[in-house]
């Protein structure tokens, strides 16, 4: 007879110095089901999963796997007991083959490394469905493809019971389908899968039960079937949350920042951004969507002086800004903040406080050879303040806050400045819902007040909501603008892919160029 | 005369081997260290360490073979406690290995010093050593024309030197517990999501390079015939390895390779002034080159070499990408 339950956590209390992240947590895990483990940020999902992972050890409670009760000490044991995480920063050696990032952690894999390793992993990957070269290297793949030998590492080890920890993040719509399809499949073969994910429309599409964390808390467990989106959401934030974002209609202005077949390198000297042409109005949000590493972080830091341009035009205000050194471009009032993957990378210094963190960007308004920290602490009170930032106080290191909190601090500091371009990257990546809205609510509070918004983000829902037109990317090109709420997910899932271009959809209207154009202007001046 | 002028380059081409074999010994060494993911930079003080235990000991005992083995345990056991500070207590790498190189230059002059104050070991009265330290050449291969007694005519450590490389070569590429080592210093927390056992791995490795350290070691010591002064043996050859493991760029067998074209430089020193008597019109340049000049070229070359190699392209890079930072599971 077999166990009804794969998991069962019972009594698990995990505390990291006096922060308790996991208090009292009883969770079960059937066989052969999709669990979706929901959670706002900081509600302990992940630390309760790298529990079961071997990761970390609970303080306190037991966990049962398949009804009997072990004690997992480390990452072997969880492989042991047939437990395996796909983690949400890729656990893969960059250098190594997709074969070898399999064989390394393979038992009785023999003392010399076998010539037909090649042939054997593909013969795995075939096995449990994959298509994956053997001998390509992590650090040549696609995230999604990334995710696809996380996923056979894991089930070539004999895991029965797989985690995956927020794997749709990084993924378009149509390989969010395809993983969807795997995990069925995975779940018709008997194992049993746990899904952390922030995405509600996501739950409700995949999972069978759903438990909900709220704040190192076990708050319940329902079927998919007999709940609803809004239901989830109040268990998740303990209060009503309205799930619309509000899209305010502006009066539009003359283009603010116009870019013209505008072309990038990346750090590796191949073309990052390919003949690029998009306008800004005052009072708009222009959303950039695209596959994770398609221009869009060269693309930011070229507007805002970082990054040489290595053809074309950028026009602010009818003014040239193209090799301008970031002070000046900042000073004409376009601002960007960039939020990358491990979100402290750009922008903020992990370890000065917030205080320090605001004179970054103005110290050199400050007269004379030292640093106006009253004034840089009255903007930090200030960002506290306006943008319901949690902190101690303003001298807290950034380091210590919790993500949606520094994303706030950061998206602050940008707005301080008065800026009328706000090119903003990825704000609300890895925030839950609450943080989520709350950053929503300020890129809207500045449209109203007329500033253009270039928001890239990675989450379509959310973007065919909030912005006005959204652009796509794919590899560098831009694939069409198109209007926000006449768009459908699948269309900007084509166009990311490539597999759609709508640039030539209007004959008379070239894409990406604005009818008011300020760039003849521009041009004059550039050649004057 | 033309015999005379091929013996001043076999004798240049043998002298670039003997004097400079322990540089592979410390590159490859620091090579299976850094491979782990852990920059050691106590290679100075680890081979002195190696070479004062391995050549007292090997004295005592009258035996090569025991002062092999002693200067590898003596250089494992400064690896070990590299590890202990390192692995389990994450003290930061850089202090650590600068501090086991003050440490180990200090152990091998309280130990010399002490021991010459009581009666030194000589070399020469040890015939066990002596006869185990002479050349044995290669049957047929040293037979080759200038190249011969060069490069096929050496002491056991040479050849065992080579041996170490090579095998080190074949143990990280074609084997599974080199991947495994190699996927520890590139991404520890990858290397431990599959189940190995990071921690282990870095204490093996780091015990087994710096025992090798410890045989570089001992060479310099039997190098210089055991005559024990007011200068360290090992003499800043332990920092050219730390070089050399860049320039072979983590790769054990180019590590050969570097220590030969490094060793080829060094070597003018000594050789300078013969190859400029033996080829007066085009070497004669070699004898107007001062002293000091000539001591200073190895560490000029180093800076050259560092400075050619920083150039080179990251993703060929052998550098190991999780280098000098400790892991730490719980780490968030």
């Amino acid at each position: 007879m077999t166990e009804e339950y794969a998991i069962q956590l019972s009594g698990i209390t995990k505390a990291f110095g006096s922060v308790v992240a996991n208090k009292n947590i009883d969770l079960n895990v059937r066989q052969g089901e999709i669990l979706a483990l929901l959670g706002e940020n900081g509600s302990g999902k992940t630390t309760l999963m790298n529990m079961l992972s071997g990761i970390y050890q609970p303080d306190s409670g037991t966990i049962r796997v398949n009804g009997k009760e072990v004690s997992i000490h480390s990452p072997e044991d969880a492989k042991r007991l047939g437990i395996g995480m796909v983690h949400q920063h890729f656990k893969l050696v960059d250098v190594f083959s997709a074969a070898d990032n399999v064989w390394m952690g393979r038992e009785k894999a023999g003392f010399r490394l076998k010539r037909n390793r090649y042939a054997e992993m593909e013969a795995i990957a075939k096995k449990f469905g994959f298509d994956i070269d053997p001998r390509k290297k992590v650090c040549n793949m696609a995230v999604s493809e990334k995710q696809t030998l996380e996923i056979i590492k894991v089930l070539s080890y004999g895991a029965k019971i797989i985690i995956l920890d927020e794997p749709t993040a990084v993924l378009t719509v149509q390989e969010i389908q395809k993983l969807f399809t795997v995990l069925r499949k995975m779940k018709d073969e008997g194992h049993s899968i746990i899904i952390i994910t922030h995405k509600l429309g996501e739950v409700m599409e995949i999972s069978d039960r759903v438990a909900i964390l709220r704040k190192g808390e076990y708050i319940t467990t329902v079927n998919t079937a007999e709940t609803d989106e809004q239901a989830l959401t109040e268990w998740m934030v303990g209060r009503k949350v309205d799930l619309n974002i509000d899209r305010p209609a502006m009066e539009k202005t003359k283009p603010l920042l116009e870019l013209r077949d505008v072309c990038i390198r990346s750090d590796e000297g191949t073309t990052a951004i390919d003949g690029v042409s998009f306008y800004i109005r005052g009072g708009e949000i222009l959303g950039v969507a695209g596959i994770a590493g398609c221009g869009q972080k060269e693309l930011c830091e070229a507007i805002a002086g970082l990054r040489p341009i290595e053809k074309g035009q950028m026009i602010h205000k009818g003014d040239n800004i193209v090799g301008l050194p970031p002070r000046v471009i900042l000073e004409k009032g376009i601002s960007m903040s960039f939020i990358p993957e491990d979100r402290l990378g750009m922008g903020l210094a992990p370890s000065l406080s917030i205080t320090d963190n605001m004179l970054l960007k103005n110290y050199a308004d400050a007269k004379g050879p030292f640093v106006d920290r009253k004034q840089g602490r009255a903007d930090a009170q200030q960002v506290i303040r306006e943008l319901e930032v949690v902190t101690p106080s303003t001298e807290t290191p950034v380091r210590r806050l919790s993500g949606g909190n520094v994303q706030k601090v950061l998206l602050g500091r940008e707005i301080k400045a008065g800026p009328n371009v706000l090119v903003t990257a990825y704000p609300v990546r890895g925030l839950d819902i609450h943080s989520s809205y709350a950053i929503y609510d300020i890129l809207n509070r500045q449209k109203k007040d007329g500033v253009g918004i270039l928001f890239v983000g990675e989450d379509l829902d959310v973007m065919m909501a909030l912005c006005d037109k959204i652009l796509v990317l794919c590899h560098g090109k831009v694939m069409g603008v198109v209007h926000a709420h006449k768009t459908t997910k699948e269309e900007l899932g084509l166009m990311m892919t490539g597999s759609l271009d709508l640039t030539n959809k209007y004959e008379d209207k070239p894409a990406g160029i604005a009818k008011d154009s300020l760039f003849g202007d521009g041009q004059q001046k550039v050649e004057g | 005369m033309e015999m005379d002028k091929l013996s001043v380059v076999t004798s240049f081409l043998h002298n670039i081997v003997v004097y400079n074999i322990p540089l592979l010994y410390g590159t490859a060494g620091e090579i299976l260290v850094e491979k782990s993911g852990s920059l050691n930079l106590g290679v100075e003080g680890i081979m002195a360490v190696g070479a004062i235990f391995g050549y007292i000991c090997g004295c005592y005992a009258n035996s090569l073979l025991v002062g092999i083995a002693v200067a590898f345990l003596a250089g494992a056991l400064c690896g070990l406690l590299f590890s202990v500070l390192t692995v389990t207590l994450q003290a930061n790498q850089n202090i650590t290995g600068l501090t086991l190189t003050t440490f180990g230059l200090g152990v091998y002059f309280f130990v010399g010093n002490g021991l010459k104050a009581s009666g030194w070991p000589v070399m020469g009265n040890f015939s066990n050593i002596m006869a185990g330290f002479s050349n044995v050449a290669i049957p047929g291969l040293s037979k080759i024309p200038l190249l011969g007694h060069g490069l096929f005519n050496h002491n056991v450590l040479v050849y065992l030197g080579i041996a170490i490389a090579v095998a080190m070569w074949w143990y990280l590429n074609k084997t599974t517990p080199g991947l495994r080592l190699r996927a520890v210093g590139e991404n520890p927390a990858a290397a431990d999501s599959v189940g190995i056992n990071v921690t282990w791995t870095k204490y093996l490795h780091i015990c087994i390079g710096c025992g090798i350290m410890g045989i570089g070691g001992y060479y310099m010591g039997l190098n210089m015939s055991g005559s024990f002064n007011s200068n360290c043996w090992i003499n800043g050859y332990g920092w050219i390895a730390v070089a050399l493991v860049i320039f072979a760029n983590w790769n054990p067998a180019m590590a050969i390779l570097g220590t030969f074209v490094f060793g080829f430089f060094n070597t003018l020193r000594v050789s300078g002034s013969s190859l400029a008597a033996a080829f007066p019109s085009v070497l004669g340049f070699l004898g107007d080159i001062p002293t000091q000049l000539y001591q200073a070229l190895p560490f000029i070359i180093t800076a050259i070499v560092l400075v050619v190699t920083s150039i080179r392209s990251r993703k060929s890079s052998g550098l190991p990408a999780a280098l000098g930072i400790n892991y730490f599971r719980e780490e968030r």
